[in-house]
């Protein structure tokens, strides 16, 4: 069904056709209106759903982890400060192998109060073991939500997924998108390490290092192989309902000499940067990256080309999160953008700006350095 | 693409008549996006929207610049903000207003969106609603249909005076 | 008397301390539950207890969560049990400082939402399973590691704040009287809703006596109305058998003071305040009992 809407119900419709059985609910601007229409969604008996109205995001997702133990399907939504403070239980739920789903509206973190756009809360969860999308529109946000669920519920996988989207720039934004009938797209979820009455068994008791080390390199594998199962998952979704997607998405790459990385909103206003671009006879590609965790294997798209990489993002000490995994992961030189911090405005002259002023292994702090 | 302002204050419905104006567009099978430009969300506030119009998918998500047209919902507004900010030369202005106003030579269409409301009693705690008027008023400009106005208005509202004031401001306002 | 069945949830393979009440409160507390329950245990003594894995000594499902979440795992949990109609008990089973301490708030969340669980706090009085470290419901006088010199604040009045939450049940137990705490835990199951279980775990090491002491120094707290058993259905309070004798006839306090370790840095005046305590609380009991307050 054709609909329109904002960033924020498109996901809240995903949700009520993935028909989870548990919801946690703690509400954060921007993301507040996924958990209202939710809770829309729950007293209509669109969604039949036991809705658990939380006192805190700890303990939303700590929610997920008990409601998800027992082998049913969960959903949650954060953002920004809601994320980090639920850390702990991010690590807690990946490490359980628990397939919950959580949207996260990216959002700045304090202090001073800014809850303009930012990557920096999910980006500084990377280490948690969720895997982790960037969408860059509500029609990808209602897909990438549903898609979720059968990626993180495969049974080569059993690890959480955070489908994130810019603060207000995404999640306030109303353009249309078209729901599907997921029918078995979705399995039914079947996790083989429900709590079992009748064969009782200890969960996350006290470990010994040989023993958790085994752990740990379990979820790397579940990790590595959410790769083929995100892509399974993606072709099927292209063959049953029409819309195509990548580990990353690429758009004028095929000749370009120089490619834009961003991810998120940035990556849509990229492409009309490439576009004006070209009309000035530079030939620029843009990738979007989509998948984050498990990061994509760029080294062919890079090859041989110039990179400017956006970062809407920053570790300090370090650099441009998304500059430096994609300099480590491929080699490549990067001109290293920061621009978009706390919402900052950053148009598509803008970013044919970076293009233009480009220099490898420099780093451009956008309306700072001038 | 055809790019719109919306100028507002907090609890005007400046918000809702953007995204209702996305839906009429869309519904005329257009491309559209509407995006309030947030700050702290409350009462009084000056609040601008953005609505572009495309018969491609739009993928710009940065504010608008140059808008084709610019709607102030309320005229005291322009004390604070300049509205006219960026407005193409051939750009045009739909007002709030009783009253035709000279603005910089624009093409200024004017209709009494509040007086609309009142007459209808179509009034929330105590603010009169001036979104389903507006979307009336954005029809007879030709932006929008009239048939698409009154889907958009009977999908998001159950009060018939919604529908009732659009068509009341189509009427009002003259080209 | 009640029936307490003779099957096992606990077993012998426990690696909990010599004369440890908790785990004497775990085998109880499983007794009364049977076999359709989960635990849900944040960090505490019962972490260590159940033992190393791949092993378990326990035969129900026990899930282990992080310190300040135990209540709101459960919440899920039941609520996910409730939504596709099993009637699986969902415990927590928490001490003191991931109850009084870091789990309060998800606890007091727990309790507003009406969660269908059953909270049970086994308070030992300080982080033991850390090596004693002062918790909020350290009891002003005794020494722990991070008080050497004794506590010089009160015990955290955390039944008062859980009543202010109108749990259908609560009520207080103490591992020296099983029977009674195994009738309360049988009761509070048969209760659908909230319910909150207080339950004194005297603790050899933190505490510093022998520990064969263990059933004797949980008597004589009762005894000298440092712990009162009493319970509290849909508020109402009615004081337990134990209890009963000890609201007529005390022993005094520095009798259960005296054979601590723990209290040997308690001053005279922290005694008599401590005394004093007793004194005003149990006054306050009686005269809801006999509906004056």
């Amino acid at each position: 069904m054709l609909m329109i809407g904002t960033g924020n119900k498109a996901v809240a419709t995903a949700v009520r056709d993935a028909k989870p059985t548990v919801v946690a609910a703690y509400p954060i601007t921007p993301q507040t209106e996924v958990v209202e229409e939710t809770a829309n969604y729950v007293a209509s008996g669109e969604l039949d759903a036991r809705y658990i109205p939380v006192e805190s995001e700890h303990s939303s997702m700590a929610a997920c982890i008990g409601a998800a133990a027992t082998g049913i399907r969960t959903f949650t939504a954060t953002s920004s400060h809601g994320l980090v403070y639920m850390c702990e239980m991010l690590h807690m739920s990946a490490a359980a192998r628990l397939p919950i789903v959580m949207a996260n509206a990216n959002r700045a973190l304090g202090p001073g109060w800014n809850i303009g756009a930012e990557h920096s809360d999910s980006l500084s969860m990377r280490d948690t073991g969720w895997l982790q999308a960037y969408v860059s529109t509500v029609q990808e946000a209602y897909d990438l939500t549903l898609m979720a669920f059968r990626i993180a519920e495969d049974e080569n996988v059993l690890l959480p997924v955070m489908i994130n989207l810019d603060g207000f720039l995404l999640t306030h934004i109303t353009q249309s998108f078209e729901t599907v009938e997921p029918g078995d797209f979705i399995p039914e979820i079947n996790t083989p390490h429900a709590i079992d009455i009748d064969n009782p068994g200890g969960y996350g008791t006290l470990t010994p290092s040989n023993e958790h080390f085994k752990f740990r390199r379990d979820i790397e594998r579940g990790m590595r192989d959410s790769v083929k199962v995100i892509e399974d998952a993606q072709n099927d979704f292209a063959k049953r309902f029409g819309r195509k997607y990548g580990m990353y998405e690429e758009y004028m790459t095929g000749d370009a000499d120089v490619l834009v990385i961003s991810m998120g909103t940035l990556a849509k206003e990229t492409e009309v940067a490439v576009d004006n671009l070209r009309k000035e006879g530079i030939k620029a590609g843009s990738v979007g990256i989509r998948w984050f965790r498990p990061f994509p294997d760029l080294k062919d798209v890079v090859e041989g080309r110039e990179v400017v990489i956006i970062d809407r993002d920053y570790s300090f000490g370090y650099g441009g999160i998304l500059a430096n995994e994609v300099r480590s992961k491929t080699g490549c030189s990067p001109f290293s953008v920061i621009a978009g911090l706390g919402g900052q405005e950053v148009t598509y002259d803008d970013i044919a700006g970076f293009v233009k002023m480009r220099a490898a292994n420099e780093e451009h702090w956008f309306g700072v350095d001038e | 693409m055809y790019e719109i302002r919306l100028h507002s204050r907090g609890g005007q419905g400046g918000v809702t008549a953007a995204k209702l104006l996305a839906q009429a567009a869309f519904l005329d099978g257009k491309y559209a996006t509407a995006t309030p430009l947030y700050g702290a969300e409350r009462r009084g506030a000056p609040v601008v929207s953005f609505i572009r119009i495309d018969d491609e998918p739009i993928r710009i998500y940065s504010q608008i610049r140059k808008p084709d047209l610019v709607i102030i919902l309320d005229p005291s507004i322009m004390h604070t903000v300049d509205v006219m900010q960026g407005l193409k030369p051939e750009g045009k202005v739909l007002i709030n207003s009783p009253r035709p106003v000279e603005m910089g030579g624009h093409r200024v269409y004017n209709a009494d969106l509040t007086g609309v409301a009142l007459s209808l009693d179509l009034v929330i705690a105590g603010n009169p609603i001036l979104n389903t008027p507006l979307l009336g008023a954005v029809a007879k400009v030709g932006l929008v249909s009239r048939e698409s106005v009154r889907k958009a208005i009977s999908g998001t509202f159950k009060d018939e005076r919604n529908a009732q004031a659009a068509l009341k401001a189509y009427e009002e306002l003259s080209l | 008397m009640a029936e307490i069945p003779d099957e096992e949830f606990i077993l012998k393979t426990t690696s909990a301390c010599a004369g440890c009440s908790a785990s004497l409160i775990l085998r109880y507390v499983t007794k009364a539950a049977g076999k359709d329950t989960v635990l849900v245990v944040p960090a505490c003594c019962t972490s260590v207890i159940q033992g190393v894995y791949p092993n378990t000594a326990m035969n129900i499902p026990v899930y282990n969560v992080a310190f300040a979440s135990a209540a709101a795992v459960a919440s899920g949990m039941s609520e996910a049990f409730r939504a596709v109609g099993k009637k699986t008990n969902v415990i927590c089973f928490a001490g003191d400082g991931g109850t009084v301490d870091i789990g309060i708030q998800a606890l007091s969340g727990a309790l507003e939402r009406g969660t269908d669980f059953l909270y049970i706090c086994y308070d030992n009085e300080a982080y033991s399973n850390t090596g004693m470290q002062r918790s909020g419901a350290t009891p002003l006088g005794a020494s722990t590691t991070t008080t050497p010199l004794g506590k010089k604040d009160y015990k955290k009045d955390l039944d008062a704040i859980v009543q202010a939450h109108n749990p259908v049940y609560m009520a207080t137990a103490c591992s020296a009287y099983p029977v009674d705490l195994y009738n309360k835990v049988k009761k509070a199951l048969s209760i659908p809703g909230p319910k909150f279980m207080h339950i004194l775990a005297p603790c050899p090491p933190g505490w510093r006596y022998p520990s064969e002491k263990t059933i004797e120094v949980g008597k004589l707290a009762v005894q000298s109305g440092m712990w009162v058993l009493y319970e509290r259905e849909n508020g109402k309070l009615s004081i337990s058998g134990a209890s009963k004798a000890a609201m007529k006839k005390r022993i005094p306090v520095s009798e259960y003071l005296k054979v601590q370790g723990r209290f040997k840095t308690a001053t005279e005046e922290d005694i008599s305040v401590l005394s004093e305590h007793v004194e005003n609380n149990i006054k306050k009991l009686e005269r809801e009992v006999e509906g004056i307050c």
